[in-house]
């Protein structure tokens, strides 16, 4: 069987797209067939953040003019033989696509993958709505901030009235030291704000900033950095496992944040 | 100069901002997920304060009325605290309050 998933967002510049690049390398790690589709059609950066924007030949437009097949479009990950991606097309508007044109695209895909994951642009509009037509589940990234989580539950009653009925979320950016002190939302007020169950915990980490720099993603490191391992235990999540969330905050629980904390009574 | 360091390592701004954030993040989410418009809003608030007035005497200082979300299902809250009961409107249906 396999599982199609749209990544998606109220806010935008949340994580979306790390998190499907990371997300789809780690699926490919465990050895499942991957296609990522970027389904940000006229403003494209799944590519980049994979290091594959030099060898996008033909995009999903192309397919749908029939000016190639689906399998010339795919992009194939030369560290990851099992993960592939389907890039948008850059030079043209939003509009370029419809939802049953979406539809048809991972309609060629789906039996030639286990994974397919669909990035979806920011906003709820047009882009919003192909994007999560052909879904069946949806992963929904948010930050602590106050306007990520607000518009994170308004997109989580849009997919509830697409009728998408797995929904689950990851809490992208956390700082531990700012929610050991009080001053920023915790995983648990945003879990009991949203009501969707949680997939995934990530801090904010200087290393995903480098890892999108240099088009490598994390979990595709030799030894996993703290946010890489994030990553995996996700994939590992997906694929059913019970993988128990890393504790970000044990490591802050140093002796000065414990006088910190006491002396400002949080 | 040491206390002023001391006073920044320990700086008081922001504290507990979080709960703050929470608080707020709780009322936008329960009004997002109504729909509800605040002119909606004040038009339901009269006409229940209307409909109860009828009855019971209440204290408009004191009266509140919110938007709450728990587990993705809406409630509203109204807090109308009653000063007294209006003896007039209970005479004309002794039935009801015989029964």
């Amino acid at each position: 069987m396999n599982r199609i998933i749209v990544v998606t967002s109220g806010k935008g510049g949340v994580g979306k797209t790390t998190t499907t690049a990371n997300l789809g390398a780690a699926l490919a790690r465990l050895g499942k067939k991957v296609v990522l589709i970027d389904a940000d059609f006229g403003l494209r950066n799944l590519d980049l953040l994979l290091g594959l924007e030099q060898r996008i030949v033909y995009t999903a437009i192309d397919v749908l003019a029939d000016e190639c097949t689906i399998d010339k479009a795919l992009v194939k990950d030369k560290r990851l033989p099992n993960l592939v991606l389907l890039p948008a097309a850059q030079n043209r508007s939003k509009d370029a696509i419809n939802a049953e044109q979406m539809q048809s695209l991972v309609g060629q895909l789906k039996d030639k993958f286990d994974y397919i994951i669909i990035d979806c642009p920011a906003g709820i509009e047009a882009g919003f709505r192909n994007a999560v037509a052909p879904a069946q589940e949806a992963i929904i990234v948010t930050t602590p901030e106050m306007s990520a989580v607000r518009d994170a539950d308004r997109v989580i009653g849009l997919l509830e009235a697409e009728d998408i009925g797995k929904i689950s979320l990851i809490v992208n950016r956390l700082r531990p030291e700012m929610v050991q002190l009080n001053q920023m939302i915790s995983v648990e007020d945003i879990l009991d704000l949203l009501a969707v169950p949680l997939i995934g915990i990530l801090p904010d980490d200087q290393k995903i900033i480098i890892s999108t720099n240099k088009g490598e993603p994390l979990v595709m490191e030799e030894k996993l950095s703290v946010p890489g391992l994030a990553f995996q235990n996700i994939a590992r999540r997906l694929e059913g496992q019970d993988i128990p969330f890393l504790d970000f905050m044990a490591a802050h629980n140093t002796l000065l944040n414990r006088i910190r904390r006491r002396l400002l009574g949080g | 100069m040491i206390l002023e360091l001391i006073e920044r390592l320990f700086s008081r701004s922001g504290k507990n901002s979080g709960e703050d954030a929470r608080r707020r993040l709780k009322l936008v989410i329960a009004n997002d997920r109504s729909g509800l418009s605040p002119e909606m809003m004040e038009e339901m608030r009269r006409e229940i304060v209307e409909v109860v007035s009828r009855y019971v005497e209440i204290d408009p200082r004191e009266m509140e009325f919110s938007l709450e979300s728990d587990q993705r299902m809406t409630a509203l809250i109204a807090n109308l605290p009653v000063r007294r009961v209006k003896r007039t409107r209970a005479k004309s249906q002794p039935e009801a309050q015989e029964g």
